[in-house]
């Protein structure tokens, strides 16, 4: 006989949904990076509903097929997990422990996110983004764009460390 | 021979309007695409590829959502692989071969400055996933502005060579900068039902974001008013999309049952 939906609760499959991580971040799960937005459960089956970070990010897909390996692991079989587009995701879901895991990961966190009124204004100007390593303020953009969409290079101009910034948005 | 035109239902306006949004972006992502490999510099390589993935990103969004608007059971792949050219509409823009890196920054430019304001409008559409969708792409809209705004100015204020290079691309991509704001009975419809902008309402702010960075670049503005080139929208295309699709969409023709993995 084959196990119902209603045998397994929220809590489990937020606390299962944990132990699946960012494919490019391994030091976050997906829960603490605000991607895993839902669980809902009804007699039928479990639907989590999951946001995407970037839009061309590959590490989406990844990520929707590790959370499916890991649910079947745990046993569960009536299950869909869901795009969900109608929450646009922003850092500022991520935990302050998520950001301070990215630092000392060695990837300067995001801030908080401003108005995008403020934004064409906001063009002819660089934010100072920290060292995640020695913290100095003397630190230079190299490219907006890094190794993955979500980050931007940086060099540090006090430890001569490049490193990369998680991008706010 | 009957001229009558069919009237257009809102769920058809919606499906076209979502599949020009996306086929401007894919055919910009595919063109961005090609960079690959061959950026200036390293960090110029990475930051294209960046550029093109959130396009294309943007782009299956877009088309997944027409999909199921459409209501036909067909993939987003569908869409984009068993299409020929006169069934694509996207801005002829967005097709011209990718140029040196000047005409690509300028093209970049010129596109994301219009996206910006559009999609600022469309994340107040009156439907929550294509609204949510629009914030989503608007964010990532911004970063490529940011980019390509900087590479104008100091391509532009460059070098007698860099400064030239510039200048040629915005002469030479001009014409094709009037087709941005066309708009015909789907715009219409959808503006009407609270999905669609009237872009005729920011192309003052267009025009005087790029007259400024232009300026402070110090390229000399072309004619807003002069001849521009339109037909995208109706699916008449220059001969370079051919060639684009011909590449894109050879692998998927050749053997539609091949699968990923």
């Amino acid at each position: 006989m084959s196990t119902t939906t209603t045998t397994y609760s929220k809590k489990e499959i937020w606390r299962w949904l944990q132990e699946v991580t960012d494919p490019e971040i391994p030091v976050l799960n997906v829960v603490e990076m605000g991607i895993a937005r839902d669980v809902t459960i009804d007699e039928e089956k479990i639907i989590i509903k999951i946001t995407p970070t970037y839009s061309g990010c590959p590490a989406m897909s990844a990520i929707e097929k590790e959370i499916k390996v890991k649910l079947a692991e745990k046993g569960v079989e009536n299950f869909e997990v869901k795009k969900d587009f109608s929450e646009t995701w922003t850092t500022d879901w991520m935990t302050e422990e998520a950001k301070a895991k990215l630092k000392d990961y060695g990837i300067a966190p995001p801030g908080k996110t401003t108005a995008d009124d403020d934004f064409l204004k906001s063009l002819k100007s660089t934010k100072v983004i920290p060292c995640p390593y020695c913290e100095s303020l003397d630190t230079e953009l190299q490219s907006e764009f890094g190794s993955t969409a979500c980050k931007a290079q940086y060099y540090c101009h006090d430890c001569d460390e490049p490193f990369e910034h998680f991008k706010c948005i | 021979m009957s001229t009558k035109t069919k009237t257009l239902t809102k769920q058809e306006a919606f499906f076209e309007y979502l599949v020009r949004l996306a086929d401007d972006r894919l055919i910009l992502g595919h063109r961005l695409s090609e960079w690959c490999g061959h950026g200036p510099i390293l960090e110029e390589d990475i930051a294209l590829a960046n550029v093109a993935l959130d396009n294309i990103g943007h782009a299956a969004s877009l088309y997944e959502y027409a999909a199921e608007v459409e209501g036909e059971d067909r993939h987003r792949d569908d869409i984009v692989y068993f299409r020929n050219d006169p069934e694509y509409k996207n801005l002829k823009m967005v097709e011209l071969p990718k140029g040196d890196f000047g005409f690509t920054i300028a093209r970049q430019f010129l596109f994301s400055a219009f996206s910006f304001f559009l999609y600022q409008g469309l994340a107040k559409a009156d439907d929550e996933q294509f609204s949510g969708m629009a914030e989503k792409h608007l964010k990532e809209i911004k970063y490529h502005l940011r980019h390509s705004r900087e590479w104008v100015l100091r391509l532009g204020d460059g070098t007698d060579e860099s400064h030239q290079r510039m200048q040629d691309a915005f002469d030479g991509i001009w014409t094709f900068t009037g087709e941005l704001f066309y708009m015909d009975e789907v715009d219409e419809l959808l503006i009407d039902e609270g999905l669609g902008i009237d872009t005729s309402v920011f192309r003052e702010d267009w025009k005087n974001l790029v007259t400024d960075v232009l300026e402070e670049a110090t390229v000399t503005v072309p004619d807003f008013d002069q001849y521009m080139a339109e037909g995208g929208r109706k699916g008449l295309h220059t001969e370079h999309l051919g060639h684009l699709l011909a590449e894109m969409q050879h692998l998927r023709r050749s053997y539609p049952d091949a699968v990923w993995e």
